[in-house]
């Protein structure tokens, strides 16, 4: 991976984020950590895609977003979930297949339905589908959310709906987490161009953010953001971002080289040395939170599904 | 005199009338042009932004239809030709019918995607298939075909009602010929509707000595072998038409057929033939004399000279030369 974005891109005096957003932002991340602990323990089937660095994407978007708003997600959303619903047991419940599962275990940890929350696993697939979610909220000031990586870019679903957005000018936002890495794949062996340059050829806004201050974040996109709702137009939101972990589980081929340069744009071990006190504490907590969260729903009876 | 085509139209119009969650989406479908076979004329002029023509973009429109259902409201996609609805494959097969069942819990994707369908018009290899076949037996997802006999308008109700994507496929010869009314096929034949299924038999005749099941685009080609049959070898023959292809309705009355004819339009090979043989063999097996019989087209691409397209597709002279042979 060719690392083009500069650790530590917002200042480094930041002030810490709100308790109620590292609260998030700690769930989230012991969310996934424990889902990579569980299926080395073979607690877990199938596969999962954490979001290891790139939690910091969704918890600033999530008071930009508002209760009718549609939300996508993709094959890598638990983040995406938990800063929309906090329900770590109900997600917790549906990839492991037992009681109070979001979606009867059936779906597993790509495919989540839970009030307008959606997520698919297919690349791509859901850009055109958010396209007619957002038809519908044109001028009621909701707007469609639509999480996609920089990999999806090569699919061309994403320019058919893309196209469409512009043309009947629909609240579509975007949200690219561009971590430079498709799988395996380095972007720059996969994607010709920029993600701005495909944004520009529709003439939809682009907006580009190397940040991971999710206050800043904020600033930056609250205007932009509410202008998507009032004007009713597509905006595409790229966040240089830094997945610290693997693709899914263990299957990292990056050099020890990349995988440390990736890690040194962390938040956590950033906000654990800037803030250690306020940061011990809540970090303590919401792994209690979770461990407690694993304990209970593993151990509940297997999901129960109708099927039709 | 109502023409297929023009029935499927005032359809529409009655359906987009009567409920404003309705939209239709598809390439040149709004009005001067109102769609390549004019089935969308005078749509976009009355009901405005709900009738969108759209880019060339097959795959992404059926999203959005599927986007617009998820939403609560209902969809109807045209597909210009329906060989082109290979391009929304993955939102048919991963999106649209997938979601009804994936999440758990019924979710509800009132999505028709229309397919104009078959040859016998010289459109060349990429412009006549009947691909039918492709879309069956995928969990979720109903396949329908137009037919002369039933109500385009129940059948647009029954499919949105369904909560379920469905593919309608409508014959590109069928849109120009006429709706049957009353019960009446001609001098000879007698037609019901019950259940969904079109039955047409000769009027007073016993047991049929074969009863064919074919989909709406068929219908003329089985008709005209029957009379044939009838007038010239003495067989009397039975027709069912199921206005639902997958999964296959119950079809009446075939035991006390003498035998069973499936015929299709598509190449052959892994077929809806093979598949009404799967529903009906178990079911029939007591009563069956013979195995029975699949027609379909040439295991060819279908080419553009009238000359050659004939030989590829099933013809009526195909479907009676095949009955002759199985009953004798």
């Amino acid at each position: 991976m060719i690392d083009t974005f500069p650790p530590f891109a917002s200042p480094r005096s930041a002030p810490p984020p709100a308790e109620e957003d590292l609260r998030l932002l700690l769930l989230i991340r012991h969310f996934e950590l424990t889902l990579l602990r569980l299926f080395e323990a073979g607690q877990l089937s199938g596969t999962t895609h954490t979001c290891l660095g790139q939690e910091y994407i969704p918890v600033a978007l999530k008071p930009l977003l508002e209760g009718d708003d549609f939300v996508f997600s993709n094959h890598r959303g638990h983040g995406h979930f938990l800063a929309r619903h906090t329900d770590p047991h109900g997600l917790l419940a549906e990839i492991m297949g037992r009681e109070g599962a979001l979606c009867s275990g059936v779906g597993g940890s790509q495919h989540v339905y839970h009030r307008r929350f959606l997520s698919t696993g297919v690349q791509g697939e859901s850009l055109p589908v958010a396209v007619g979610t957002a038809l519908t909220l044109k001028d009621t000031g909701a707007l469609t959310c639509v999480y996609i990586g920089d990999g999806t870019w090569g699919e061309g679903s994403v320019y058919e709906a893309l196209n469409m957005a512009r043309l009947w000018e629909v609240p579509l936002l975007v949200v690219v987490e561009h971590n430079g890495i498709a799988q395996s794949t380095p972007t720059t062996a996969q994607m010709a161009g920029t993600v701005a340059g495909r944004a520009a050829a529709f003439g939809i806004p682009h907006h580009r953010t190397a940040s991971t201050e999710i206050d800043e974040i904020r600033a930056e996109l609250a205007l932009l953001v509410a202008e998507v709702r009032s004007a009713s137009v597509p905006l595409v939101v790229e966040f240089a971002t830094h997945r610290i972990g693997p693709h899914s589980k263990g299957d990292d081929t990056r050099t020890p080289e990349e995988i440390a340069l990736a890690a040194d744009h962390d938040w956590y071990t950033r906000y654990a040395g800037l803030f250690p006190e306020a940061f011990g504490r809540l970090d303590r907590e919401m792994r209690e939170l979770v461990e407690r969260a694993a304990a209970d729903v593993s151990a509940r009876p297997p999901s129960v599904w109708e099927r039709p | 005199m109502t023409r297929v085509s023009e029935h499927l139209n005032r359809a529409l119009h009655d359906l987009l009338a009567a409920d404003p969650g309705v939209h239709l989406l598809g390439e040149d479908i709004t009005d001067p042009y109102g769609g390549a076979f004019k089935v969308t004329r005078g749509l976009s002029g009355r009901f405005g932004d709900r009738v969108r023509s759209t880019p060339l973009s097959e795959g992404a429109v059926v999203g959005v239809g599927a986007g617009l259902a998820l939403a609560g409201r209902k969809a109807i996609v045209e597909i210009m030709f329906a060989d082109f609805a290979t391009l929304a494959f993955d939102q048919l097969v991963n999106f649209a019918a997938a979601s009804t069942s994936m999440y758990g819990r019924p979710v509800p994707i009132p999505l028709v995607v229309r397919c104009p369908s078959g040859g016998n018009r010289g459109y060349g290899p990429t412009h006549s298939q009947s691909p039918q076949k492709h879309f069956l037996g995928v969990p979720g997802l109903h396949v329908f075909e137009l037919s002369p006999f039933h109500d385009a308008g129940r059948l647009l109700e029954t499919m949105l009602a369904l909560g379920r994507p469905c593919l309608l496929f409508e014959d590109k010869v069928l849109y120009t010929r006429r709706m049957y009314e009353d019960g009446v096929v001609d001098e000879l034949f007698r037609y019901e509707v019950t259940g969904g299924v079109a039955r047409v038999f000769l009027e007073g005749a016993a047991e049929p000595d074969c009863t064919l099941v074919v989909h709406g685009g068929m219908a003329h080609r089985a008709l005209a072998a029957m009379r044939d049959l009838l007038l010239e070898e003495d067989v009397v023959c039975e027709l069912l038409v199921p206005s639902q292809l997958y999964p296959l309705p119950d079809l009446p009355g075939l035991e006390r057929a003498g035998h069973v004819c499936v015929v299709e339009d598509g190449s052959e090979g892994g077929g809806w033939g093979a598949e009404v043989a799967r529903v009906l063999h178990p079911r029939l097996w007591s009563t069956l004399r013979r195995p029975i019989t699949l027609v379909a087209s040439a295991p060819s691409v279908i080419p553009a000279a009238p000359h050659l397209e004939r030989e590829v597709l099933v013809q009526p002279g195909h479907i009676r030369h095949a009955i002759m042979e199985a009953l004798s």
